[in-house]
């Protein structure tokens, strides 16, 4: 099956530093694929990167595929009817999220506007419907009022409903529930896969926390300084992570049940965008590093049917998890 | 609501009273009317005769709690050089001010709003670069400074147009070019930050992802929220209306509220001084009324906080 | 054991606030009878989302500010009034650190000079023993004396809250606040600063009153957690088993909530309603409008914390009593 979205080498750099070194993420129809990593990895840049969402002194490079069509590129009129129709995006800080001058209705209408044959009523109408499906209740009354009269975890839900206004083929979530407690998180979490569920809709959620994305996605992808370093199926990849920085991260998870043990920390900090060790970039921080981890950068190659791993000591790697296990 | 005005009312009118009283102190006590106007070889007996008829003799709280009755009656006092009403003389003045201010002030909107808009939109071009250059020239060099270079230029040099007087409309344009460019680099300056802060939050990249054109992102998205700062500098500036030109003034000899008043000061012509500053105070108090109202239509923020459902 | 080195009994702490600039103002109850005691060199964790008053907590445990009623007792003595030399002496042993590392230093100065600061402050030693002494902080939380000549902007997040954490044991304090101190930083980072944490606790004999919203963090460093919500205490118990075998229904709601890598989000209880407004809070037990399981005497008596096993205590109305064998 065709993709609904393939990227392939796309490359970001801010003033000459990359802060995104070549990716690759393809995207099937009505999937859920999750991108973890940690603040500097280049996952909301992917995005923001793809839908033409950056500074305008971005040097964005590489190719962004929807159905075929490139987008990187694109003229201003063909990537706002992506953006919002094909396309949709929401944000971490839903605090600043929406327009505080701006009513919820304006707002929404504007998006049905964008992208939808309606008028007159029937726009109000469907705007009165979307909020309904996004549990906010009273929903004519609350059309009329200013985000600040919502809470953090309504205007999520907004954000969603508007996300939802261009029936979109995928939505991409930046952090939907960072900002939010743990209950108003399961809450909005919830709320995604229903409306995904129920409109068939593809979707990446971004986070750093691994938890979220493994209950929420069938595929996750690592990053690590700008580049993908692992591509599994969520059971898969936590079971059994093969690359030393995914490891790393699980092993940082402290566990909530079971017998309690020392974090397993990753020494070091991420590398500084303006300079990159050669070779593999986390080779710095790797107990497993070897020389020729430091001579190339480790290029993504499947280890299995539909697993892919960035690193040359993979084997090494997975046997070392495995003499862990053993333990 | 009703609150939130009557504080910002109450405030308006302290206001007031302490400038009043402000002048009071500081003219009162800063030398004697009767010595300036009189001059120091008057005899004794005229001087006193001078005292008492302007009630200088009665004790000074006495003449404040006196001058504060006469002013709450709408009394502001007679000029004490020629005895006429001060309201008179600085009513007078008042359209040869505005004559020089109102067209200032739209110049100013109209160069330093579209200077600062096009500049943010636009951060780091070169005409960004050549916006703020000039802005920050236009208001780190003093009015009197640019008052005297325009005259050396256009007056002096290129003999285009007159150096002072009233006499045609051709005078009012140097005075009127002095205020307007001091007043549109920090109109382009601030409008430019608002719209550069603005730029930067989220809203925007919101609105930009739901797929609104670039162009409409900046009307209905970006102005609106930029305009919320903007109007505190454009309050401030209607506030200077009435007495924002005496330097220009009196660099351009142009009979207006600013030369009065200095010619005033200078003869210790109380009620005059007085007035003016009343009249000034008032001016500034009313605009940032209306600045304060005009935020609450502007920003929801401040109209619905208390009414968190 | 010995006596506790924190007691802290039936603190409350109400707030006036004012809803917006026109709103009329409420009483905020953000603290309302909270008791705690915490063993020597023993961690006590406590975990709520915004509004359960976690922070407030710390602060009045840390004297930064007076409960309304209540008291909390240091070492067996009550707290020093604010601004004496017994204040001074009692807060020297305690201190506090915070979320955001580059709010909580000056970027201005060098970071060995803010860490010398508080033994400048309380006159600890002549100048050169003071620079050893920050010599050694450095190297107790794993940085090196070129750290110390640094700025605060020139070091990365968990760097900067190892220097919050090096200050704040200059004066070798007994007892050691942390409120939320890992929440600002990346996983890996989190790991060395917990690890680290845990390292110094067990090197210095120091107590700790662990703040966080974060199950996992709060668990992995405590012996006894203690759950908030709206001000009062729900539950509280072992570490080890309160996350596996959670009573109270909030509690059970906050771990099903918390992600868990290969776990689907098959059973997990999702509570409905708006997060807690300290402000307008519910009769009877606050917990009750978004309980699933609550009964009608939930909405008017409050419940009570009450032991439901040794090493453990639930405030809840279906747990402890009669109604706790069926519920189990």
């Amino acid at each position: 099956m065709a993709p609904l979205v393939s990227i392939a080498g796309l490359s970001v750099a801010f003033s000459g530093v990359p802060v995104l070194r070549g990716v690759d993420l393809a995207l099937g129809k009505g999937e859920a694929v999750g991108l973890v990593g940690e603040s500097g990895s280049g996952k909301s840049v992917t995005w923001l990167a793809a839908l033409g969402l950056l500074p305008r002194h971005a040097q964005v490079t590489g190719s962004v595929r929807l159905d075929g069509r490139e987008l990187l590129g694109a003229p201003a009129g063909e990537l706002d009817r992506v953006r919002g129709g094909r396309i949709a995006m929401i944000f971490q800080d839903p605090a600043s999220a929406l327009n505080p001058v701006l009513t919820i209705r304006k707002q929404l209408c504007e998006a049905l506007a964008l992208h939808r044959d309606l008028s007159g009523n029937a726009v109000k109408a469907e705007a009165r419907r979307l909020l309904d499906l996004v549990g906010i209740p009273d929903a004519a009354r609350r059309l009329e009022a200013y985000p600040h009269e919502f809470s953090g975890g309504q205007i999520q839900r907004i954000m969603i409903a508007m996300a939802l206004a261009g029936n979109p083929d995928l939505l991409i979530a930046d952090e939907p529930t960072t900002a939010l407690d743990a209950t108003i998180q399961a809450q909005i979490l919830e709320l995604l896969s229903t409306v995904r569920r129920e409109l068939g809709m593809a979707m990446v959620l971004i986070s750093h926390d691994l938890g979220v994305v493994a209950e929420n996605c069938d595929r996750v992808a690592v990053m690590y300084a700008g580049r993908i370093v692992e591509e599994a199926p969520s059971n898969q990849l936590f079971a059994d992570p093969v690359h030393p920085y995914a490891q790393g991260l699980i092993g940082a998870l402290p566990p909530l049940d079971g017998p309690r043990r020392r974090l397993t920390a990753i020494p070091g900090t991420v590398p500084d965008p303006a300079h990159m060790p050669d070779g593999c970039a986390f080779a710095p921080r790797c107990a497993l590093a070897a020389e020729p981890c430091g001579l190339a950068v480790p290029s993504l190659a499947p280890i299995a049917n539909d697993r892919t791993v960035a690193c040359i000591r993979a084997e090494a790697s997975r046997r070392a998890l495995l003499g862990i296990a053993a333990e | 609501m009703g609150r939130y005005f009557a504080i910002r009312i109450g405030r308006a009118a302290l206001t007031i009273v302490l400038v009043v009283t402000f002048a009071f102190v500081v003219l009162r006590l800063s030398g004697d009317p009767a010595l300036m106007i009189l001059g120091p070889e008057a005899p004794p007996e005229v001087l006193a005769a001078f005292r008492k008829a302007w009630g200088l003799d009665d004790p000074i709280w006495f003449q404040y709690l006196d001058y504060f009755g006469a002013i709450a009656k709408g009394e502001l006092g007679r000029s004490m050089r020629d005895g006429r009403p001060a309201i008179e003389l600085v009513l007078e003045r008042i359209p040869a001010t505005l004559a020089l201010t109102l067209p200032a002030f739209a110049f100013k909107v109209a160069l330093g709003i579209p200077a600062g808009i096009y500049a943010a939109l636009h951060r780091g071009s070169g005409i960004d670069r050549a916006v703020m250059t000039t802005a920050v020239a236009g208001f780190t060099v003093p009015s009197f400074v640019l008052a005297l270079v325009l005259v050396l230029v256009f007056a002096v040099q290129l003999g285009w147009l007159p150096s002072g007087g009233q006499d045609s409309w051709r005078h009012a344009i140097l005075p009127i070019a002095t205020l307007s460019l001091g007043g549109a680099a920090v109109l382009a300056r601030f409008t430019r930050s608002a719209m550069l802060e603005v730029l930067g939050q989220p809203y925007i990249r919101t609105a930009s992802a739901k797929g609104v054109p670039w162009r409409k992102v900046v009307t209905s998205h970006a102005l609106p929220n930029a305009a919320i700062p903007t109007i505190t500098i454009l309050g401030f500036m209607v506030g200077t209306l009435i007495a924002g030109a005496v330097v220009v003034e009196s660099v351009f000899a142009w009979p207006g509220v600013g030369r009065l008043l200095v010619v005033a000061v200078a003869n210790r012509d109380l009620a005059v001084v007085q007035c003016i500053l009343l009249l000034v105070a008032m001016t500034m108090v009313t605009s940032n009324l209306i600045v304060d109202f005009l935020y609450g239509f502007l920003d929801p923020r401040l109209r619905t906080k208390g009414a968190h459902a | 054991m010995s006596a506790p080195l924190v007691e802290v009994s039936a603190i409350s702490r109400t707030y006036s606030m004012r809803s917006g600039m026109f709103g009329r103002a409420a009483a905020v109850h953000a603290v309302d009878g909270v008791s705690l005691t915490i063993a020597r060199g023993q961690t006590l964790g406590l975990v709520g989302e915004s509004g359960s008053g976690k922070s407030t907590t710390g602060r009045i445990v840390l004297g930064l500010e007076p409960p309304d009623s209540g008291e909390v007792r240091f070492d067996g003595k009550p707290m020093a009034a604010p601004g004496t030399a017994a204040w001074r002496a009692q807060r020297a042993r305690m201190q506090m650190i915070f979320q955001d590392p580059l709010g909580a230093l000056d970027r201005r100065l060098p970071v060995a000079t803010q860490i010398r600061e508080p033994l400048d402050i309380h006159g600890v030693g002549t100048p050169s023993m003071r620079e050893d002494r920050v010599r050694e902080l450095l190297r107790a939380v794993e940085l090196t004396p070129a750290h110390g000549a640094r700025y605060p902007g020139a070091l990365s997040g968990g760097q900067r809250q190892r220097i919050v954490l090096a200050r704040a044991l200059a004066t070798k304090p007994d007892f050691l606040v942390c409120d939320e101190p890992v929440s600002a930083l990346d996983v890996s980072i989190q790991a060395q600063v917990v690890n680290l944490l845990a390292d110094l606790q067990a090197q210095l004999g120091l107590t700790l009153l662990f703040i966080s919203h974060d199950l996992r963090v709060v668990r992995q460093i405590s012996n006894v957690v203690a759950v908030m919500y709206l001000g009062r205490i729900v539950e509280i118990g072992s570490a080890d088993d309160l996350f596996a075998r959670p009573e109270h229904p909030y509690t059970q709601a906050l771990v099903s909530a918390s992600p868990a890598p290969g776990r689907r989000s098959a059973s997990r209880i999702v509570l409905s309603g708006d997060p807690p407004n300290p402000a307008a809070r519910p009769q009877g037990c606050a917990f009750h409008p978004r309980c699933p399981r609550a009964i009608a005497r939930c909405a008017s008596e409050v419940p009570a914390l009450e032991a439901v096993a040794s090493d453990r205590q639930v405030a809840c109305h279906l747990v402890s009593g009669a109604a706790t064998r069926d519920a189990a």
